[in-house]
């Protein structure tokens, strides 16, 4: 057996392969609830991380030829991130376990700095099976905030979720061993 | 896609991943977490498991990055395979390439070092694993460029990549770098991994098989993307 290739970092710039359009996963007509996805990242000192590339993927809804449930943005200047999305819906736990998982989407964090990706969820405030997630109750309270992004309004019309990320230090946001 | 698409994606070997808190590479000071990562409670799920698929008719290939024969530099082929831990081939993998052109400049706007852009260079590719887990792809060599980690701090000849597996726990990002660059053993980027064959494995191969006469220089360098199994990676190496 060969060990996985190692990890190396993103680098400052990444930015090559940007395509903004990967922002918003319904690019390809994609129906059904639409949210919008925002946060701010910022380091150990409390800065922007304004080099940082987002991935954001979900399982739920299942993929389809106009929506395949992934998108890629970059942070702005001031940490800033943003993605239009589809609200997901619940999805299936391990194999052979029969608690479901609320509804989220997984993020992962590339940028200098980082040798390997940070791994993360955003999961949804207010939704009735957080109370039952086996990773949400696994967490104490206050660790278990960093994983929930909270309504702010609407953006553009559409409803707007908060997930601020803290990559180190007080809040720090958790991150996931996968 | 595999195997065994139900099973989860083994832990990764010791030693075969850079920690996050590198004391050599300054950037890593405030950006790594104090914490640790925590284990999901109930093992992988779906969203480990399965990942966005990609296709090249709604993600078109790139397959030359020299644009024809335009580009400056010294033009070389890059190919290879991406496979599982256990050597199975990985098919339908969505390589994402980007790097420096020959004089050691990115085509972006935050590079200043001061060497010159090529207009026939913009430095990204876009290739996809065949049935047998193959690529290829043809582009410059690209040139060392100076960084601000430490005094004249130099980064060797690399290739950035990204790559896409069959599960979201096989995404990576990874730097491919050239035999005999006396600047590896200075870089703390290349370092970072602690296992020694591992990191060596960064290291593309020269390949005279690959080599076209009269036209370009060639490199193999395969890819190894994590696999499934209930057994810990651990358990098979004592
Ligand atoms: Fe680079």
């Amino acid at each position: 057996m060969t060990a996985a290739t190692a990890s190396q970092t993103i680098g400052p710039y990444w930015h090559l392969l940007e395509d903004k359009s990967w922002a918003n996963l319904t690019r390809f007509g994609a129906e059904g609830e639409r949210i919008a996805l925002i946060g701010t990242i910022t380091d150990g000192d409390g800065l922007p991380v304004g080099d940082a590339c987002v991935e954001l993927w979900q399982p739920s809804p299942a993929a389809s030829p106009t929506w395949d449930g992934f998108g890629r943005a970059a942070t702005d200047v001031g940490g800033n991130y943003c993605f239009v999305t589809l609200k997901p819906g619940p999805v299936g736990g391990a194999p052979g376990a029969n608690t479901p998982q609320a509804p989220h989407v997984a993020l992962t964090l590339f940028a200098r700095g980082l040798l390997i990706h940070l791994q993360t969820r955003a999961y949804f405030d207010g939704d009735p099976l957080n109370e039952s997630d086996p990773l949400l109750a696994s967490l104490d309270p206050p660790r278990r905030a960093t994983l929930v992004a909270r309504p702010v309004g609407e953006q553009n019309g559409i409803p707007t979720w908060r997930m601020d990320i803290r990559l180190q230090g007080v809040d720090e946001t958790v991150f996931l061993e996968i | 896609m595999t195997d065994m698409p139900d099973l989860p994606f083994r832990p990764f070997s010791p030693g075969s991943q850079p920690a996050l808190d590198n004391p050599q590479y300054g950037s890593t000071a405030k950006r790594h977490p104090n914490h640790a990562l925590v284990r999901l409670p109930m093992g992988q799920t779906v969203t480990e498991m399965s990942a966005p698929r990609f296709s090249p008719t709604r993600y078109p290939a790139v397959v030359d990055m020299t644009h024809g024969k335009n580009a400056l530099g010294e033009r070389i082929i890059v190919q290879g395979r991406v496979l599982d831990e256990e050597g199975r081939p990985q098919p339908g993998v969505m390589i994402e390439v980007w790097q420096a052109n020959a004089a050691g400049r990115y085509d972006h706007a935050r590079d200043q070092h001061d060497a010159p852009l090529d207009p026939n260079f913009h430095g990204t590719g876009l290739v996809f694993t065949d049935a047998d887990g193959r690529y290829s792809f043809t582009t410059i060599k690209p040139g060392a460029y100076p960084w601000r980690n430490h005094h004249n701090a130099w980064r060797p000849n690399h290739i950035h990549y990204s790559l896409f597996g069959a599960g979201f726990a096989q995404r990576m990002i990874t730097q491919m770098y050239f035999p005999g660059d006396p600047l590896l053993a200075l870089d703390p980027i290349f370092q970072c991994t602690p296992d020694e064959a591992t990191r060596n494995r960064l290291i593309a191969a020269f390949d005279l098989d690959v080599t076209q006469p009269e036209w370009a220089l060639g490199y193999t360098f395969d890819f190894v993307l994590r696999g499934r199994g209930q057994t810990p990676f651990e358990e098979n190496h004592p």
